[in-house]
């Protein structure tokens, strides 16, 4: 991830991607989930190539992509940590987690780590909740963490 | 003879090591010369023993947990592969008190058999639902699920059945199966269970519904949250179709059905059914006006069957053992059974599947085991974060549709969150209303506004600026979300708030702050 790519080279991937897919039935948002797959985020600039190939507005693509909280239109840091917030894991301690995550990394929800390490994200329910507080790690799970475990996990992504 | 040691790979055995101790007993098992296969089952619910390992033996299966990897050494020079006692044993698997009590109808295979084994899976009475349906009339099967009055478990309870006969009766060249698996409510996890620990149950359900009303396509939308349960579904599917399982031709069948597995975007109100056809349109995930109803208009405006993963997983054993088999479990108007999740501040975590009719406080205190924390209960939220919060006073409740309706509750989707005597319910409001501004979709007022207004009220609460009529004004605002909302998400944030407000009123009275003295 991170790789620095031309406009150009994203034209034509997100062509080549957009070609694939948009046979599917209602493809928009299997064509987004694989952009992201390919880039890290959706770069602006696909948004007029997808838009041009599923004959949609460049408004109605560009309303998808922000309706949805998993499309980013930046990268993330090299590791993304997403730590749940939902009721389950409130229940458990999970805001004085959250809480000291934030102060290890220095920073709040949303925001990357200035060493581009980490990016931190809440997430609504893992579906985890009988091992809450949870988290995900690239896409790890983490179940009952407490305050050495997340130390163990902010270690992790700054080695 | 080669024994069969079973390591779960439920995400939530992961979240506590379970890869860790599948790799470090995969490796000892070779280094020992064990004759011994690790088969990497789902979970069988018991997650506070987890990851917990089962060795199958001539006595049945043995388990132990929780174990962490280190332990795969000793448990070996144990005799694990005999089953032999060590102080991580825990017996017997079927005579566990927790799962011994259970009525396992829906959940029946989950955690025993290999998930992605169609032999394991016909092996344990696997297809015998679909196998009936394939020789009977799209009406008789209709008539079977109304006949055993299965109810939409993913929250709202309407019939199955009658959703069913819906479609089924109205016409259309196209018609769609879609499994809402936008489980996004915290403290439920049952969707996801399934799906990793028996994805074809999930799509035998399906297959069952397509031919019961004509359709030729389903969709399983899983949200994306849940990796694990994408990847088994995905790889499920692939091996059912090329088994003929689905297909062109169902078991052989005249009946055509495929089935795409689809990811969410993280947008908790397409778990609303209308939003999630929406955004498998390829649009904002908004909720639609109802009518049409999905079953007139729904997937590209063909009549569609949306229902949530367990009300299709619970389809197969219903054909297979017939309707009254299914109804004689049960209470009043709420038949068949529930996987009730216990989850959050609970001593005994997990799933537990039983007949509608347990109380509340049968859940909590004897099953759940109280508190995790070994503190007294406050209070229990039932269905997830538009749920209730139910105080001890109201343990008497039987888990029942209609039983938590009369208590201004909801079972929804049956997850149940314990929270001790430290919880603030003022701040469990606060969150409620929150949780609804940041996922409400915005089509209406009410949802898009109430929500925001909602989270200032409740902080003006909690700082001790006019108190009594901002309670007022917060019970106010809930009576227009509850009334005004499009759909569930702005019209049921009211319920957490407004239990809260009534049961744990001396939450909302916060000591007035006293200034510092300069």
């Amino acid at each position: 991830m991170n790789l620095h790519v031309s406009s150009r080279d994203i034209g034509e991937r997100t062509l080549d991607i957009v070609s694939g897919m948009k046979s599917l039935e209602g493809p928009l948002l299997p064509i987004l989930h694989e952009i992201q797959a390919e880039f890290g985020y959706v770069p602006q600039e696909c948004l007029p190539i997808i838009a041009r190939e599923l004959n949609l507005s460049r408004a109605e693509v560009h309303g998808v992509v922000t309706f949805y909280h998993d499309y980013r239109d930046h990268p993330t840091g090299r590791h993304v940590l997403k730590l749940c917030r939902a009721e389950a894991c409130q229940s458990m301690g999970g805001d004085q987690l959250a809480e000291r995550v934030k102060s290890l990394l220095g920073i709040d929800f949303h925001q990357t780590t200035l060493d581009g390490a980490v990016t931190l994200e809440p997430v609504y329910c893992l579906g985890l909740c009988s091992a809450a507080p949870a988290a995900m790690l690239d896409g790890e799970v983490h179940g009952r963490l407490d305050a050495d475990a997340v130390k163990d996990l902010v270690a992790e992504v700054r080695a | 003879m080669t024994v069969r040691i079973f390591v779960p790979k439920d995400a939530a055995a992961l979240a506590l090591g379970a890869e860790r101790v599948a790799k470090a007993l995969s490796s000892e098992v070779e280094a020992r010369g064990i004759d011994a296969t690790i088969v990497r089952n789902g979970s069988r619910g018991l997650h506070w023993l987890e990851p917990m390992i089962e060795v199958e033996t001539a006595q049945g299966r043995i388990a132990y947990g929780p174990v962490k990897a280190s332990d795969v050494a000793s448990l070996l020079d144990a005799g694990l592969a005999t089953g032999r006692d060590h102080a991580l044993c825990l017996g017997k698997t079927e005579e566990l008190p927790f799962l011994k009590s259970q009525t396992r109808l829906t959940f029946a295979r989950c955690g025993i058999v290999d998930p992605l084994s169609l032999a394991d899976y016909r092996a344990h009475e696997g297809l015998k639902g679909l196998e009936r349906a394939v020789t009977l009339a799209p009406a008789d099967i209709v008539a079977h699920v109304t006949e055993s009055g299965l109810r939409g478990r993913g929250g709202a309870g309407f019939p199955t059945g009658i959703k069913w006969k819906t479609v089924l009766d109205t016409p259309g060249a196209r018609k769609y199966i879609v499994c809402n698996a936008d489980e996004g409510d915290s403290g439920t996890f049952a969707d996801r269970m399934i799906m990793e620990g028996d994805p074809f149950v999930l799509i035998e359900g399906m297959a069952i519904a397509g031919i019961a009303t004509g359709a030729t396509k389903g969709f399983v939308y899983i949200r994306s949250e849940y990796p694990h349960a994408i990847a088994t579904m995905t790889q499920a599917v692939e091996i059912a179709h090329k088994a003929g399982v689905v297909g062109t031709s169902v078991l052989g069948s005249a009946h055509a059905f495929d089935i795409e597995i689809r990811t969410g975007a993280g947008a908790y109100v397409c778990g609303e059914e209308t939003a999630l056809l929406n955004s498998l349109e390829g649009k904002r995930g908004i909720v639609r006006a109802k009518p049409p109803l999905p079953a007139h208009k729904g997937l590209f405006d063909c009549p569609t069957v949306i229902n949530n993963v367990i009300s299709l997983a619970s389809v197969p054993i219903i054909m297979d053992k017939g309707p009254v088999y299914y109804k004689d479990f049960g209470m009043g108007r709420s038949r068949g059974t529930i996987p009730i999740q216990i989850a959050g501040n609970a001593r005994h975590r997990g799933l537990y599947e039983a007949a509608f009719g347990l109380t509340l406080g049968q859940i909590v205190d004897d099953i759940g085991g109280g508190t995790a924390s070994g503190r007294p209960v406050k209070a229990v939220q039932v269905g997830g974060p538009l749920g209730a919060y139910f105080p001890r006073a109201l343990f008497d409740t039987a888990f029942d549709y209609e039983a938590f309706a009369a208590k201004d509750g909801l079972i929804g989707h049956a997850g149940i969150v314990v929270f001790d005597d430290t919880a603030d319910m003022l701040k469990q409001a606060r969150f409620a209303m929150e949780f609804c501004a940041i996922e409400s979709c915005g089509k209406c007022t009410p949802c898009r506004i109430g929500s925001t207004r909602g989270v200032e009220v409740a902080d003006k609460i909690a700082q001790g600026i006019e108190p009594e009529k901002n309670r007022e004004l917060l019970a106010d605002l809930c009576n227009t979300m509850k009334f005004g909302s499009l759909c569930a998400l702005g019209g049921f944030t009211p319920y957490p708030v407004t239990s809260a407000m009534n049961h744990f009123p001396d939450d909302f009275r916060p000591v007035p702050l006293v200034e510092a003295a300069e």
